[in-house]
């Protein structure tokens, strides 16, 4: 159906006004930053909340630059992808500890508490110590079921911080593509192919 | 000028239906093309998949890479709403915790369902007959089964022919194949003498005879978000877009229903609405009212609907309406299956829907529950995302890596970080599988939803207040169903990603309203004592009106009700078309 039909068909009692502006197509509309704030399929409040909360800082310049540190740390570049950073995941986090606020206070507390414990095991705050210094700082809270009793509240911001960071990478094109996923494109589903199904003797099933 | 004014339109409709989803859509769907002029008023914008799917958008278009921030269901699910809506609030009575879904937008509930499409069975119309539990329908399966195969023609519904008593085969697609994962739960609980069966969803697997406006499936697995080329079934593409194109429809959206009006003859006359663009108030005069306005919403219109002729609310007479609320029982499971850790990568989206399902097997003279419940298998390499009711599978790695040796075939600590946990959500991707259980909720007086008069909307009108408690007969069929799901499990050889719950948190039973499947507050019935409606969807009390969603279920059973839904007011418009012939209304 095109525009004029739809208009066509939408309200005899309504004022020609209010019924324009009820069907309007919404075409994209740019901000001075270019992010779209209106698109189709999305309501009104929808763009205007993701365009005030990607104008909208949280984190400090330290903690952000912190954080690049741990998620590289986490995913690192290897012989199959790039790293975090290189995923951009610390925009990512900075956007969705805004988006889904119960994030915003554990991961910056967390951050708080490593870098005080950094500068009490090492005398620095955690990303200005050296690389062994943070992978063993890292290893201590990156085991829940090793850790030391007082290593608890790293732990917990390190689980946040390490989930984050793979849903940040792996949703990523660079994620995406390490991990394989072969859809979202028009195809043909014919089932598992055959010698998937022989690989694990699910022929008859 | 002052600055709210209630403005009457002096056109007579010959119908006026409220709602826009399954039930309103089928209602317009059939009017429509019957020749009938038709106003449908739906509380939402306007919304046409062609344009507003959000189909085949990567992850990384969404700053919250698909997460549930603004919809529960993920960002490019297509429902507008959710759980809660602001400025729309509903309360609780006790402790109950009724979770309401609502989409307010054109088409309904149908944009973000699974379109799992299941007809219920003779058993299933005469509950209480066939189990001794629930209530009988004023009608038959052979009543309505005409209804389900012209649904099954119209839209399009895939599946396999089984000839199961209880579970009828429709006139079918061809079903789609299964995913490896899926495979592996079917083996297991067919092991378990659970019988497997194709899925049946309304997704057009192949071309649909007959029909040019909707293009056969591509089989990127999003039905959620709805379809641009209407290759599944959403109300707006499937049935009140082509309506709009017979010049005999007309929508007005974002129109808000206050109440249905009524005359000195009891009759409905009207609905009064605020429309959300202006914040105006409008009357519209119509012979013939539908209400569709989803099952706890059309109970709040009625409740709503007061006037010296129905001073308990119309339709309610018999005080039954918001009574009798009953959702679907819902748990399930989900696990790991190291067998399929490194597997190999190939595109396995496949359909949006269902690919496989296992009607209930159960007998209840075996059982200390009377009604059952089916099996729903997922699994599969997934696109990788934040959102929906998975979130990102990954985010379970580092959970669970301990407990199965890694690449180098050594045990390590589970959590870590760097390049071998990088590996491991390599390794692991891909290897979930799990069932859902969704089951008959058998309707009681005591479940239901009434007016709190001491809360309003935004709009001014009275709120809903929820009382809901799951009774015996739901939780022991939640343990079975934790039974069986632990037990699918341990067969394929699973990691399961949750343990066991015991009777204090009812072993896994979801909250009501979760399973988004909510019927029965304005439920039919031969006694116009006892129930609202007539076997027509017809009010006992008021003729010319008509309640044609799930409000008008008299009991649910396991399978999803939208099917049932279509039929339903298929065979109510049907039933008008033929009224209106008569005079009678």
């Amino acid at each position: 159906m095109n525009r004029r039909e739809s208009l066509k068909a939408i309200g005899l009692s309504v004022s020609t006004v209010v019924l324009l502006d009820a069907c309007k197509t919404n075409p994209d509309v740019k901000t001075e930053d270019s992010k779209i704030v209106a698109e189709p399929g999305r309501q009104t409040y929808e763009a205007e909340r993701d365009k005030h909360l990607l104008t909208e800082k949280y984190f400090t310049d330290h903690e952000l630059a912190t954080i690049m540190v741990l998620a590289d740390i986490i995913i690192p570049r290897d012989e199959h992808s790039g790293s975090a950073s290189d995923a951009k995941v610390a925009d990512f986090i900075e956007f969705i500890v805004k988006d889904e606020p119960e994030h915003a206070l554990p991961m910056r507390g967390g951050l708080r508490w490593l870098d005080v414990k950094c500068l009490n095991l090492y005398g620095s705050e955690f990303k200005s110590c050296t690389p062994q210094q943070q992978e063993a700082i890292c290893s201590l809270i990156a085991y829940p079921m090793l850790a030391k009793p007082d290593m608890l509240p790293g732990v917990t911001f390190f689980n946040k911080m390490r989930e984050l960071t793979a849903i940040g990478f792996f949703t990523s094109k660079i994620g995406i593509a390490d991990l394989g996923y072969n859809g979202n494109s028009p195809g043909k589903w014919e089932g598992v192919p055959a010698d998937v199904l022989k690989q694990y003797g699910l022929e008859g099933v | 000028m002052k600055d709210i004014q209630i403005k009457k339109s002096a056109e007579v409709y010959d119908i006026v239906i409220i709602g826009s989803g399954a039930g309103g859509g089928m209602a317009g769907y059939v009017l429509a093309h019957a020749g009938i002029k038709v106003l449908m008023l739906e509380a939402g914008p306007f919304f046409d998949p062609a344009k507003d799917s959000a189909q085949l958008k990567w992850p990384y278009e969404s700053p919250r890479r698909g997460g549930n921030a603004t919809r529960p269901m993920g960002d490019f699910d297509a429902a507008y709403g959710g759980w809660d809506i602001d400025g729309e609030p509903y309360t609780q009575k006790g402790d109950t915790d009724f979770k309401w879904f609502r989409a307010k937008m054109l088409g309904g509930r149908t944009n973000h369902w699974a379109r799992i499409s299941l007809r219920m069975g003779p058993k299933d119309f005469k509950c209480y007959s066939s189990f001794g539990a629930g209530d009988d329908w004023p009608i038959t399966y052979d009543d309505i089964k005409p209804y389900y195969d012209k649904v099954d023609r119209l839209i399009g519904v895939y599946g396999s022919m089984e000839g199961m008593e209880n579970d009828p085969d429709g006139i079918f697609l061809p079903a789609p194949k299964p995913r490896l994962n899926e495979l592996f739960v079917k083996k297991a609980a067919t092991g378990l003498g659970i019988k497997v069966i194709a899925g049946r969803g309304s997704v057009l697997t192949a071309p649909l005879p007959g029909n040019k406006d909707r293009g056969a499936c591509f089989f990127c697995g999003q039905c959620n978000r709805s379809c641009k080329i209407y290759g599944d079934f959403s109300a707006s593409s499937c049935l009140v877009i082509p309506a709009i194109k017979t010049g005999n429809l007309t929508v007005i959206t974002n129109a808000v229903v206050r109440e249905i009006l009524t005359g000195s003859d009891g009759l409905a006359n009207g609905v009064s609405y605020i429309n959300k663009n202006d914040m105006q108030e409008y009357s519209v005069k119509a012979k013939t009212v539908i209400l569709a306005a989803g099952t706890c919403e059309s109970a709040r219109i009625l409740l709503n609907s007061k006037s010296p002729q129905h001073p308990n609310g119309l339709a309610n007479n018999s005080s039954v309406v918001g009574k009798y609320l009953h959702d679907s029982t819902q748990t399930g499971g989900a696990a790991i299956m190291p067998q399929l850790l490194n597997r190999k990568r190939f595109n396995e989206d496949g359909v949006g829907s269902l690919h496989l399902y296992a009607p209930w097997w159960g007998d209840h003279k075996k059982l200390d529950f009377a009604r059952g419940y089916h099996l729903e298998i997922f699994g599969g390499m997934m696109m990788p995302s934040y959102g929906g009711y998975f979130g990102f599978e990954g985010t379970l790695v580092p959970y669970i890596n301990g407990y199965l040796p890694g690449a180098d075939g050594k045990m390590k600590p589970g959590g870590g970080f760097g390049k071998s946990l990088k590996e491991d959500y390599r390794r692991f991707y891909g290897t979930m599988a799990g069932v859902g259980c969704h089951g008959t909720d058998i309707a009681k007086e005591d479940n239901y939803c009434e007016i709190d008069n001491s809360v309003v909307d935004k709009y001014g009108i009275p709120v809903l207040r929820f009382n809901y408690k799951w009774g015996d007969e739901e939780i022991k069929q939640a343990r079975h169903m934790q039974q069986t799901t632990q037990e699918i499990i341990k067969a394929m050889g699973g990691i399961p990603l949750g343990q066991p719950v015991g009777a204090d948190k009812n072993y896994g039973l979801d909250k009501p309203g979760k399973g988004i499947h909510e019927v029965g507050t304005v439920r039919m019935g031969d006694k116009a004592g006892k129930s609202a409606l007539n076997k027509w969807c017809q009010a006992h009390d008021c003729k010319n009106l008509f309640v044609v969603d799930g409000a008008a279920f008299t009991q649910q059973s396991e399978k999803n009700p939208t099917w049932t839904i279509l039929a339903l007011s298929m065979r109510t418009a049907e039933y008008i078309l033929d009224q209106k012939r008569k005079l009678n209304v």
